[in-house]
């Protein structure tokens, strides 16, 4: 269904990175493109809406060619049926949340797929509302029921509940899933949340450094694969304690805090507010 | 008191300012999009007339639409127009001379609008015309308003171009910042001030209007 192919040279805050990207996705597939920050994964997205422009290489959808560097084939965003949350939501600040989705209505369409796109993600009452006025989580479902109104086959998603906290994320998850399965899309979604990708997702496409490492279903690359070697953690070192001959660390590491012990003989290499790296061997132990 | 330096004044600020949107626009959008290497090039000499004295662009557009010079004896001979001492003459050295007006804070609030919202109104398929029609501008009202006064402010208070370029004429380009300078020479002091008082009057609450908007207050007011 979607068979993407390219190459592009990305200019980013840490130098030059060139991302040469393949992946090949079937009908009703939900893939989520996994990685660190500025690896390549919003490039990619980005560049099948294209959105940005690829330096070589080819993207097909449906046997469709969308792009073809050496055809000189190039779909304009308008002309590729995608619908696309963005990071930020992108809301029109100017319509209401019924005129939002109303903007996306293709001509001659029906406005009834506005009520039950509106009535799906619970926003009836909300609907005569301008976006400044939703909290987080109500502006991401409109941002989601806007990308769905022109009924597109494959459904793109940068990074859509990163702005959220924990009981509004697991909830739009919910939603996600059943939009999924519900209008048999191909989904495509950008994350680093790995409780939310082996939810979501059949298939990880795993990038490191612009390239793709692994494609594998969700638990074998959690688990089988490792992936957590990789994944490095960086903590702070809060407090220090002696119990017999171990030393007891506690890390906190964004929002948490664990705690890890360690010989006493190391002492000298540990002191209060040092930050360091945890890897995935760590766990293990 | 002859009030007709001041219709002339009014007219000429309405009509530069409607001209003004019109061609400010798509420049603005221009130059917020295009990647081209004219665009610094073309930036400059928009904001020339911040900097330049007045009078060297008058002295220039003077030299330009003279029917004694190429460009204007080709006006003359092609298409009739004597813009030298006319109000149409006035009417394009005021858009010239209030461009940077108009175009800067246009730029300034199309460039500060977040790009996911035009790449987000392409991705639904609508085109870069209606993008701007229906996204861009109407989030841009703030900037555009701004535009618009401070260009139909700027135009009321023209002295050196239009002194230059359109003279003294009564009833053409005799505009009430030429009429109060005449005024005072003649040593007419009272009506000098009558202009002048109306003249302040109005920029006054022009701008006034426009901070009282742009600041939230009249929104506060009516709600």
């Amino acid at each position: 269904m979607i068979h993407l192919d390219i190459q592009k040279r990305l200019h980013g805050a840490k130098g030059g990175l060139n991302l040469a990207i393949q992946l090949n996705l079937q009908k009703g597939d939900f893939a989520c493109l996994y990685g660190a920050s500025g690896v390549g994964k919003t490039s990619t997205l980005r560049m099948l809406a294209g959105l940005m422009p690829v330096d070589q290489g080819e993207i097909k959808v449906n046997h469709q060619i969308w792009f073809n560097s050496t055809k000189k084939i190039n779909l304009r965003p308008q002309d590729r049926s995608l619908g696309y949350v963005f990071q930020d939501y992108a809301l029109f600040p100017n319509m209401t949340v019924w005129e939002n989705l109303r903007f996306a209505l293709p001509k001659g369409a029906s406005e009834q797929r506005i009520s039950d796109l509106i009535e799906m993600v619970e926003l009836g009452d909300l609907q005569g509302q301008k976006p400044a006025t939703l909290s987080g989580g109500q502006q991401q479902r409109v941002a989601l029921a806007r990308a769905l109104v022109q009924q597109p086959p494959i459904l793109l998603l940068d990074e859509p509940f990163s702005a959220l906290d924990h009981g509004i994320r697991q909830k739009l998850q919910d939603y996600l899933k059943q939009i999924h399965q519900q209008f048999e899309l191909t989904t495509i979604l950008v994350s680093h949340n790995v409780h939310e990708i082996t939810k979501l997702a059949n298939k990880v496409i795993v990038i490191v450094d612009g390239k793709v490492t692994q494609t594998a279903s969700s638990q074998q690359v959690f688990t089988e694969l490792g992936v957590q070697q990789s994944l490095q953690l960086k903590g702070e070192i809060i407090k220090i304690e002696e119990k017999g001959n171990e030393l007891v660390l506690s890390i906190q590491i964004q929002d948490n805090v664990i705690q890890k012990s360690i010989p006493l003989k190391l002492k000298n290499q540990y002191q209060l507010d040092q930050e360091i790296e945890l890897n995935g061997d760590f766990f293990m132990h | 008191m002859d009030w007709t330096p001041l219709v002339l004044t009014f007219q000429l600020a309405t009509i530069t300012t409607i001209i003004l949107v019109l061609v400010a626009l798509p420049l603005a959008y221009w130059l917020v999009h295009s990647r081209s290497y004219f665009k610094p090039i073309v930036e400059t000499l928009v904001s020339m007339p911040l900097v330049l004295p007045p009078t060297v662009l008058g002295f220039y557009f003077l030299i330009a639409f003279s029917p004694n010079h190429a460009f204007g004896q080709w006006l003359d001979e092609y298409l009739g127009l004597r813009l030298v001492f006319s109000f149409t003459g006035l009417v394009i050295a005021s858009v010239i001379y209030s461009l940077p007006f108009m175009v800067q804070p246009i730029q300034a609030g199309l460039a500060g609008l977040s790009p996911s919202l035009r790449e987000a109104a392409f991705v639904l398929g609508k085109s870069k015309w209606i993008t701007l029609w229906k996204v861009e501008i109407p989030n841009i009202k703030a900037a555009l308003l701004t535009g618009i006064v401070l260009s139909f402010a700027h135009t009321i208070g023209e002295f050196g171009v239009v002194l230059m370029i359109g003279g003294n004429i009564p009833a053409q380009t005799k505009v009430a910042s030429i009429a109060i300078y005449d005024e005072v020479e003649a040593l007419n002091y009272s009506a000098a001030n009558s202009y002048s008082l109306i003249l302040f009057v109005i920029t006054f609450c022009i701008l006034l209007m426009v901070y009282a908007i742009n600041g939230g207050y009249v929104k506060r007011f009516w709600k």
